[in-house]
C-alpha cells in the first residue's frame, strides 16, 4: 500500500470491500446492512425504542460533538500533528460558546466556540511545529490548560452572573425545525407500526426533524472536509506534509504554514464540538465536565474511521448511536443490540465464506456466537457497562482491524526545516 | 556545569514564565499577585497544610513514577489514571472482605492493587506488543471502561453497601491499614510516604545499576539499535506498561489505607494526569520527580488560602497547565541552545592549525 502510486484513491478499508466497487456503493451498502439488522432485532426482540424516531434524534445530537472532535482530529492528523488535546480544545470551546452564547445568541456561540478551539490549536501548533514537543505531551498539557483556564475564567465571569461558578447563565440554544412534509409523513408510517417499513421511516423520521442549524453545518462539513482535503491543491499539499513532509518541502510546499493551518483548523472544529454541546437541547449553557472525554471519543471515531471522513461519520454514528439507545431506552434495549451484533458477525461469516476465507469466517461466526452467548445468559446489561459499550468497541475495533488501519507516514513525526537532503 | 546548567534552567524558566502567565492574569482581573503569592506560602504553616502537602506530594510522586517508567522508553501511560482508580477500588473490595493478622492483611491489599493495576495495564500492553495498537489510544479507552467497571463493583448489589447518599465498599479492618505518624494538630503522615520514597530509590536503581533499566532506557532512545543488540522489543513494551501499570496500581492506597478505609465513588479522581505533567516536569528523575510532586502538592493545597483574600483560587489552575506546557517548551529552547553552542566550540576547535580528532556526542 504505498502512497505515491495512488496518493487520491485511499486503500481499501476494513470489511468487506471489494476492490472493484464504487466507493458509494460499498457505503451504501453497509448503511443499508446496518439498517436491515436494526430492524431486523426490533422485530424479533421486540424493541421498538431502537429504530424509534426518537432514538435517531437523540443518536443525532449526542454523534454531533464526536463527529467534529473527530473532524478536528481528521484535519490535524492529516497534516501530521497527533492531537491529543482535542479534549482540551473541546473544553475551551464549550466555554467560549457559553460567553459569546448568553450574551448575544445562538450564532455568536458558534463562533465564540470556533474561535476559543482555534486559541487551542494555536496552542498546540506552536508547541508542537515550532518547537518539537512531542504531540502528545502537548495534548496533555493543553488538556490540563484548558480546564485550568476554563475553569479560572468561569468563576471569574460567569459566577457574578449565574451565583455558580461551575455553570454559565442560561445559553439561548437555536430553534428546531423538521423537514416538512416528509417528517410529518415519516411520522405517520412509523405510527402504523407496519413490519420493517415503519422501523426504517422511525430512522429517517429521526434524521428529519427535530434539526438545529448546527446539525446541517457539522454534516455538511464531512463531505466538505473531504472535498478540501481529497479534491484541492491546499488538501494535496496538506496531506503531503502528513505522508512525507521532506518530499513536500523539495517541491517547495511550506510545511510549517499547512501544519498551522491544520492544527488551527482542527482547534476550530474541536471547539465547534464543544458549542455544540452548549448549544443541545435540554442543556443549560457550560457545565464543568461537560465535554466528558468526548474529545477523545472523537479521536477513537477517526482511527476507528481509518482516518477518512466517511470512516468518521460512521464511527460517530456508531457511538452516538449506542448512546442515544443507552439514553432513551436503557440496559433492556443495549441488550436487544448485543442479539443485532450477533446477526452483524453471522453476515460478516457469511461474506467471508462467499470469497473463501475460511480463518476470518470462523472467527467471525465464533465472535457471533459468543455475543449470542451472552445475550442468552444475562438478562440485561448492567447499566454501568452499556454508557462506555463505545470505549469497548472502538478498543475491540482496534485489536481486530489494526493492522488493516492506515494512519498517515509521518504522524507524530519530528519535522524541522531544511532537514531534507 | 553545563549539564547542571542543562537540567535546571528550564525548569526554572519554565516556572517563572508561568508565575509571569499567572500575574498577568490577576492584574488583569484586579488582583494583586504579590498579595496571592504572600498568603500562598504563609498557608504552608497553616494548620495541616504543611502535612498535606507533604501527603498529596507522595500520591503524585508514586503516580509520576508509574508514567516515568513508560516515559523511559517513549510509552504514553495515559491510563495511569483507570489502573490506580480500578486498583483501588479491587483493593478495598477485597481488603474490606478478608480477615488477617495486621502486617499480612496490609501487604496482601498492597500486592492485590499492585496486581490489578498491572493486570489492567497488561491489556494495552498486549495490545500494543501483538497487534500494533497505540497505547496512548488503548489507555484512553480503557480509563473509561475502568470507571464502568468500578461503578459496577461498588453497586450496592454486587459489593458496595449504602452509606448515606453515598455508596462504598466494606470498610477495611484497622489490622489492613497503614499505620501514619501523627503529629498532633498539624494531621498525620501518611505512612506511604516512604514507601513511594523507597519505590523512588528502587526506581533510580532500576535505572542505572540494572540491565533491564539500560535496555529499558536503549530501547526508548532508539529502538532498532536496542534490537540489533539482542533486545527482544516485545517483551521490553510488555515488561514496561506491566511494571507502570504495577505502580500505578499503589497510587490510590496512601488515601485508602491511611484515611479513607474504604474505596466510595467519590474517591478522588485525577491523579494519573497529575502524575503525567508532574513527570514531565521532574524529566523523569526520580529527585526531579519528587520536586515536582512537592511543588504541584503546595500549588493545590496552598491555593485554598487564596478564597480568604478574594483570589479565585483555580488561577493555580492555569499555573499547573501553563508550567506543564513552558517545561517542555524551555527543554527544547535550552537543548536546541546547547546544541548550537555545541556546534560553535566543535567549529571553533576544528579551524585551529592542528586539527586534533574530536568526537561528537549528540
Amino acid at each position: 500500500m504505498t502512497t505515491t502510486s495512488t496518493p487520491l484513491v485511499a486503500p481499501p478499508a476494513a470489511g468487506q470491500t471489494r476492490r472493484g466497487l464504487p466507493r458509494w456503493i460499498v457505503a451504501a451498502g453497509i448503511v443499508a446492512v446496518g439498517i436491515g439488522v436494526l430492524t431486523l432485532t426490533t422485530t424479533l426482540t421486540g424493541q421498538v425504542q431502537l429504530t424509534s424516531r426518537g432514538t435517531t434524534q437523540a443518536a443525532v445530537l449526542l454523534l454531533l460533538p464526536i463527529l467534529l472532535a473527530g473532524l478536528g482530529g481528521l484535519w490535524s492528523e492529516r497534516s501530521g500533528i497527533i492531537n491529543i488535546g482535542l479534549e482540551g480544545m473541546m473544553i475551551l470551546g464549550t466555554w467560549g460558546a457559553a460567553w459569546a452564547g448568553y450574551q448575544w445568541g445562538p450564532w455568536a456561540a458558534v463562533i465564540g466556540g470556533t474561535i476559543f478551539g482555534a486559541l487551542g490549536g494555536l496552542l498546540h501548533a506552536i508547541a508542537t511545529v515550532t518547537f518539537n514537543v512531542n504531540h502528545i505531551v502537548s495534548g496533555v498539557a493543553i488538556t490540563l490548560l484548558g480546564m485550568g483556564v476554563t475553569k479560572y475564567l468561569s468563576t471569574l465571569l460567569f459566577f457574578p452572573v449565574s451565583h455558580n461558578p461551575r455553570q454559565s447563565p442560561h445559553v439561548e440554544g437555536f430553534q428546531t425545525f423538521s423537514v416538512q412534509p416528509l417528517a410529518d409523513w415519516l411520522a405517520q408510517l412509523e405510527s402504523q407500526q407496519r413490519v420493517l417499513l415503519s422501523d426504517i421511516a422511525g430512522i429517517l423520521g429521526g434524521l428529519v426533524s427535530g434539526l438545529t442549524p448546527l446539525v446541517i453545518v457539522a454534516f455538511a462539513l464531512v463531505p466538505i472536509s473531504y472535498f478540501v482535503l481529497w479534491r484541492t491543491r491546499f488538501g494535496l499539499r496538506l496531506r503531503s506534509c502528513g505522508e512525507n513532509p521532506v518530499a513536500a518541502e523539495s517541491l517547495g510546499v511550506n510545511v510549517f504554514r499547512y501544519k498551522y493551518a491544520a492544527v488551527i483548523i482542527s482547534g476550530g472544529l474541536a471547539g465547534l464540538g464543544g458549542a455544540a454541546l452548549t448549544l443541545n437541547p435540554g442543556q443549560l449553557g457550560y457545565l464543568e465536565g461537560q465535554t466528558g472525554g468526548r474529545g477523545y471519543i472523537g479521536l477513537a471515531a477517526m482511527i476507528f474511521g481509518n482516518w477518512r471522513p466517511g470512516g468518521l461519520l460512521a464511527g460517530s454514528a456508531l457511538f452516538g448511536y449506542v448512546d442515544g439507545v443507552q439514553l432513551r431506552a436503557g440496559g433492556e434495549a443495549v441488550h436487544a443490540l448485543l442479539y443485532g451484533t450477533s446477526i452483524l458477525a453471522l453476515i460478516i461469516a457469511v461474506l467471508w465464506v462467499a470469497r473463501r476465507r475460511w480463518m476470518p469466517a470462523l472467527f467471525a461466526l465464533g465472535a457471533g456466537a459468543v455475543v449470542y452467548g451472552v445475550y442468552m445468559v444475562i438478562p440485561e446489561v448492567p447499566r454501568e457497562f452499556a454508557s462506555y459499550a463505545p470505549q469497548l468497541v472502538t478498543l475491540l475495533v482496534l485489536a481486530v482491524a489494526s493492522q488493516r488501519l492506515r494512519p498517515p507516514a509521518a504522524i507524530g513525526v519530528e519535522y524541522r526545516r531544511g532537514e531534507g537532503d | 556545569m553545563t549539564r547542571l546548567r542543562t537540567i535546571l534552567l528550564p525548569p526554572a524558566l519554565a516556572i517563572v514564565f508561568a508565575a509571569l502567565l499567572c500575574a498577568v492574569a490577576l492584574l488583569i482581573s484586579g488582583d494583586s499577585p504579590i498579595t496571592a503569592l504572600r498568603v500562598m506560602i504563609g498557608q504552608i504553616g497553616e494548620g495541616t497544610t504543611a502535612i498535606d502537602i507533604v501527603n498529596s506530594g507522595a500520591i503524585y510522586y508514586l503516580a509520576a513514577l508509574a508514567v516515568a517508567i513508560g516515559f523511559q522508553m517513549k510509552l504514553f501511560n495515559i491510563g495511569v489514571e483507570g489502573q490506580f482508580r480500578l486498583a483501588a477500588c479491587a483493593a478495598a473490595i477485597v481488603g474490606g472482605a478478608l480477615v488477617l493478622p495486621p502486617v499480612l492483611h496490609t501487604i496482601v491489599i498492597i500486592v492485590v492493587a499492585a496486581l490489578v493495576g498491572a493486570l489492567w495495564a497488561g491489556i494495552a500492553a498486549v495490545l500494543k506488543a501483538y497487534r500494533g495498537v497505540s497505547e496512548v489510544i488503548s489507555t484512553i479507552m480503557l480509563n473509561f471502561i475502568a470507571t464502568g467497571l468500578i461503578a459496577f463493583l461498588i453497586r450496592p448489589d454486587s459489593f458496595g453497601v449504602l452509606q448515606g447518599n453515598n455508596i462504598s465498599t466494606n470498610p477495611i479492618e484497622p489490622s489492613g491499614q497503614f499505620p501514619g505518624i501523627p503529629f498532633g494538630s498539624s494531621g498525620t503522615l501518611f505512612g506511604m510516604v516512604f514507601l513511594a520514597a523507597a519505590l523512588g530509590l528502587g526506581y533510580w536503581f532500576l535505572l542505572n545499576h540494572t540491565r533491564f533499566g539500560f535496555e529499558l532506557k536503549a530501547s526508548g532512545e532508539s529502538p532498532t539499535a536496542a534490537t540489533a543488540g539482542g533486545v527482544n522489543a516485545r517483551r521490553m513494551v510488555i515488561i514496561a506498561l506491566v511494571l507502570s501499570g504495577a505502580v500505578a496500581g499503589l497510587v490510590g492506597l496512601p488515601e485508602l489505607l491511611g484515611r479513607d478505609v474504604a474505596y466510595t465513588l467519590t474517591s478522588p479522581q485525577g491523579y494519573g494526569f497529575t502524575g503525567i505533567a508532574v513527570a514531565l516536569l521532574g524529566r523523569n528523575h526520580p529527585f526531579g520527580i519528587a520536586l515536582g510532586a512537592l511543588l504541584w502538592a503546595f500549588l493545590d493545597k496552598s491555593a485554598l488560602a487564596l478564597d480568604n483574600v478574594g483570589v479565585p483560587r483555580e488561577i493555580v489552575l492555569i499555573m499547573q497547565g501553563s508550567v506543564v506546557l513552558s517545561v517542555v517548551v524551555a527543554y527544547e529552547i535550552v537543548r536546541r541552545y546547547e546544541l548550537a553552542a555545541e556546534q560553535r566550540r566543535v567549529a571553533a576547535q576544528l579551524r585551529e592549525p592542528a586539527p586534533a580528532p574530536v568526537e561528537v556526542s549528540s
